[in-house]
């Protein structure tokens, strides 16, 4: 038995589902974006800002957002415990990730919601 | 007269300070050779080179090597399966100890296994006669139950290189899954509980290095997808 505590699910199986439920998000909403950019080939500030001022696309890039953290925390978290063999080195490396993803989800939600 | 030169693995850990590749030169006479036969060719030249062997016909499991960078059993490989231009390099099994030329420690291969409890497990009182099972229970075991540990496979996952104390394995996690399978064994749920955390099982990545290399093509990738289709039933 492997004890964990570094792990966003705690558990082998909730990370794996929230690796793969995350994609499929994070793949939807690029592949919007995209087909988005494609159907607007003379995009402005106004268009764009109106993209952005509706409710459920807040709502959508906050989910791929936050999707976004979660796929980054398992996946670096999987990289770390498979290279750093120091204890020190790994923790510190792994409480980088966490804050920076952190400061990366409530400055999204600025982005998203402020001004 | 075909000359075939073979580079080997040396290492000695009471003479040598580091392990060298020694070159070897040897006549075929032109034969299709297993590599184990021009193994016991170089022996002849060199009495002190070490490797395991025992079969000598893919059954054992013991002389399991990596020839020309591929791991593979050396008894059944012919030359012309792995000589490139009549050469070929002879390496241990990558990942684990060497204990001497091409033999290495499996202490913790054995020790993952031994972890998956490779045995019926069945709480239930003994009927006078055998557990039966239908011919349909009994072909979920095919291509689950051939495995001879020879450890080819765990020695070519890179998820077992970099976590062999942690992560269990596609021979261990083959043998968990044979039992998980068999309708005579009703030990599911601890088994399942053993491999539920992000080493023991999900630290495959489907790479799929056991499927190539298995001698008995083998497939630990299919076994750990079934085994994480229990685990999601299973679960909440």
């Amino acid at each position: 038995m492997v004890t964990n505590i570094t792990n966003l699910g705690r558990s082998g199986l909730s990370d794996w589902l929230i690796q793969r439920v995350s994609a499929v998000v994070l793949a939807l909403y690029a592949l919007f974006v995209v087909v988005y950019l494609l159907f607007h080939p003379n995009l402005d500030y106004a268009t764009w800002s109106g993209l952005f001022a509706q409710t459920w696309m807040r709502i959508f890039s906050l989910l791929a957002f936050i999707s976004m953290a979660a796929h980054a925390w398992v996946g670096l978290w999987t990289v770390s415990t498979d290279y750093l063999k120091h204890t020190g080195v790994r923790f510190g490396f792994q409480a980088i990730v966490i804050l920076a993803i952190f400061v990366f989800l409530v400055w999204g939600v600025q982005v998203l919601w402020g001004a | 007269m075909s000359n075939l030169q073979v580079s080997v693995y040396r290492y000695n850990p009471e003479t040598d300070s580091a392990p060298y590749m020694q070159e070897f030169q040897v006549d075929t006479q032109g034969r299709d050779l297993m590599v184990l036969n021009v193994l016991t060719m170089i022996k002849d030249q060199d009495s002190s080179l070490a490797f395991r062997r025992s079969c000598r016909e893919g059954v054992c499991g013991s002389d399991g090597m990596n020839m020309n960078g591929t791991n593979g059993l050396a008894c059944i490989t012919p030359l012309s399966d792995v000589a490139k231009n009549n050469k070929l390099v002879l390496r241990p099994l990558p990942g684990l100890p060497v204990m001497r030329d091409l033999v290495v420690d499996m202490g913790l291969f054995y020790k993952q296994y031994e972890r998956m409890q490779p045995y019926l497990q069945n709480d239930t009182t003994a009927p006078a006669i055998e557990r039966l099972q239908s011919p349909e229970e009994r072909d979920k075991l095919d291509g689950l139950y051939e495995c001879i540990l020879c450890a080819c496979c765990s020695t070519s996952c890179p998820s077992f290189w970099w976590n062999p104390d942690k992560f269990v394995g596609p021979a261990g996690l083959l043998q968990a899954y044979r039992f998980l399978a068999d309708s005579r064994d009703n030990a599911t749920q601890s088994r399942l509980a053993e491999l539920e955390d992000p080493f023991s099982l999900f630290r495959c990545r489907g790479i799929m290095n056991c499927v190539a290399v298995c001698p008995k093509g083998l497939n630990p990738t299919r076994a750990i997808g079934k085994i994480r289709e229990m685990l999601l039933s299973n679960a909440t």
